[in-house]
């Protein structure tokens, strides 16, 4: 297995807040690592210094061989081989779902508008939202925005995919088209990278699970590790509270799990 | 009444054209300023900041008044016109660099992090995404803009402009009908500001959005 991503000793701190405190670890190519944890651990600042959204203040980030922090001028186009997924969707307002989804390659590739519009039209239909090319993000759900999110990052055929608690600010019954999104993706074996509280999600589909708490890696392993023997205190306090607050969510999203 | 309404309609011409031109001075002038003072280096901020704050600070008479009768002392001549285009575009800029500042300080700040997080620089993600939301949200208070500026060019007729107040002026003097005349103007203006705002509200109808 190759590592695609490897962090390397991040930090990161807001004012005198340290936010990320020495966080490091692999993804091998074609895995899903799940990142959960209560919030305020640090896992949405740690995402975003992965892309270099946010300079890490120390350690590093490597894309492959590249270390991104040495990237200089070339940031901007390494980060275009990460993808994200934003927590409340972050669609452009101002235009339809296809050019949401095709500006990236326009712009960013500078690829011709017809073979951008392909691709994007390829990324919708992998989200099952072709239908919907001329719509607004207003006049969508919110299930359906987060597809077209994610149809955004896939058309820019990004090495990894940043999942930013993408259904935490969903309705219930929107979950599961979003996770459902994201299982097939994990079957193709993109490479994933997901903050998430979705149990059942990293059940199904997380090769390493990583957990976090007050900007430090609390303890890392597979999920039959996490939900069987966990060796952590703080661990075994937050999964239990998990299935208490979210019970209702997991057994939604292991039901989706389990259809495939 | 026939034989002055011609010659007030051609003033009416002359405001315009000031108007016009001027709304698009300005408009370059204030895009810029809100740009530098939200995303440009400290010295160019300051800069923006500055003009804006210098301009709005002092009446449109004085800074009208230094361009045509100031400036030729060092050696700086511009006609009537043109002092009172400057002066108008100048003045607007910085009224209208407020609005863009607010226009582009609500567009929320997911949306910049979307566009880099694409591969897009900061620079692409302004222009393609930050700017046409933010353009689009301005219209209406920049529109008030565009209804003040035909009012306020009648400033013009002080250092000599032949727009709609100067030929009013002429006018009355040669007939002797103040509050008729007067009447008229108000009229006119009334009617050319109407129609500017009718023609940005359906403007905006047709680009409006709903934020995310």
């Amino acid at each position: 297995m190759t590592k695609v991503v490897s962090v390397r000793d991040v930090w990161k701190c807001y004012g005198k807040v340290e936010v990320v405190r020495g966080v490091s670890f692999d993804v091998e190519e074609g895995t899903t690592t799940v990142v959960f944890g209560p919030s305020g651990a640090g896992k949405s600042t740690l995402l975003r210094c992965t892309n270099m959204l946010l300079i890490p203040d120390r350690g590093t980030v490597f894309l492959r061989d590249v270390d991104l922090m040495k990237a200089g001028r070339k940031i901007d186009y390494y980060r275009s081989r990460f993808g994200m997924v934003f927590q409340h969707f972050n669609l452009f307002s101002h235009m339809s779902v296809l050019d949401n989804v095709m500006i990236g390659p326009r712009v960013v590739k500078k690829m011709p508008a017809d073979q951008a519009r392909l691709v994007a039209l390829e990324a919708l239909e992998k989200v099952r939202m072709k239908d919907y090319c001329k719509h607004h993000p207003s006049q969508l759900s919110g299930g359906q925005k987060q597809r077209v999110g994610i149809a955004r990052a896939l058309a820019m055929d990004p090495e990894v995919l940043l999942f930013d608690e993408p259904t935490s600010a969903l309705d219930p019954e929107l979950i599961g088209e979003v996770l459902q999104a994201m299982l097939d993706l994990a079957k193709e074996k993109k490479t994933m990278i997901c903050v998430t509280h979705e149990m059942g999600f990293a059940r199904a589909v997380s090769s390493e699970m990583i957990f976090m708490d007050e900007g430090v890696v609390v303890e890392t392993g597979s999920p039959e590790h996490f939900f069987t023997n966990p060796s952590n205190d703080r661990t075994k306090r937050f999964l239990s509270r998990l299935t208490d607050l979210y019970g209702r969510h997991e057994e939604k999203s292991e039901s989706v799990a389990g259809k495939k | 009444m026939i034989t002055y309404v011609g010659e007030l309609l051609e003033g009416l011409l002359v405001t315009l054209e000031l108007s016009f031109i001027a709304l698009a001075i300005g408009m370059i002038l204030g895009l810029a300023a809100a740009l530098a003072r939200i995303y440009g280096r400290k010295p160019l901020s300051y800069l923006a900041n500055a003009y804006i704050e210098l301009i709005r600070g002092t009446p449109l008479t004085v800074q009208l008044f230094i361009i045509y009768f100031g400036l030729p002392v060092l050696g700086v001549l511009f006609s009537a016109t043109l002092s009172a285009i400057v002066a108008l575009g100048i003045n607007s800029g910085a009224y209208q660099a407020e609005y863009f500042r607010g226009a582009l300080e609500s567009i929320g700040r997911g949306q910049m992090e979307a566009a880099i997080s694409l591969g897009m620089s900061k620079r692409q993600a302004v222009a393609r995404v930050v700017l046409p939301q933010a353009l689009r949200l301005a219209l209406p208070s920049w529109s008030n803009e565009a209804a003040y500026l035909p009012k306020y060019s009648s400033v013009a007729f002080l250092v000599t402009v032949p727009e709609l107040m100067a030929r009013a002026k002429v006018v009355i003097a040669e007939n002797l009908r103040p509050l008729e005349v007067y009447l008229v103007v108000g009229l006119i203006y009334i009617a050319t500001i109407a129609s500017i705002s009718k023609i940005l509200d359906m403007i905006y109808e047709r680009y409006k959005f709903t934020v995310e």
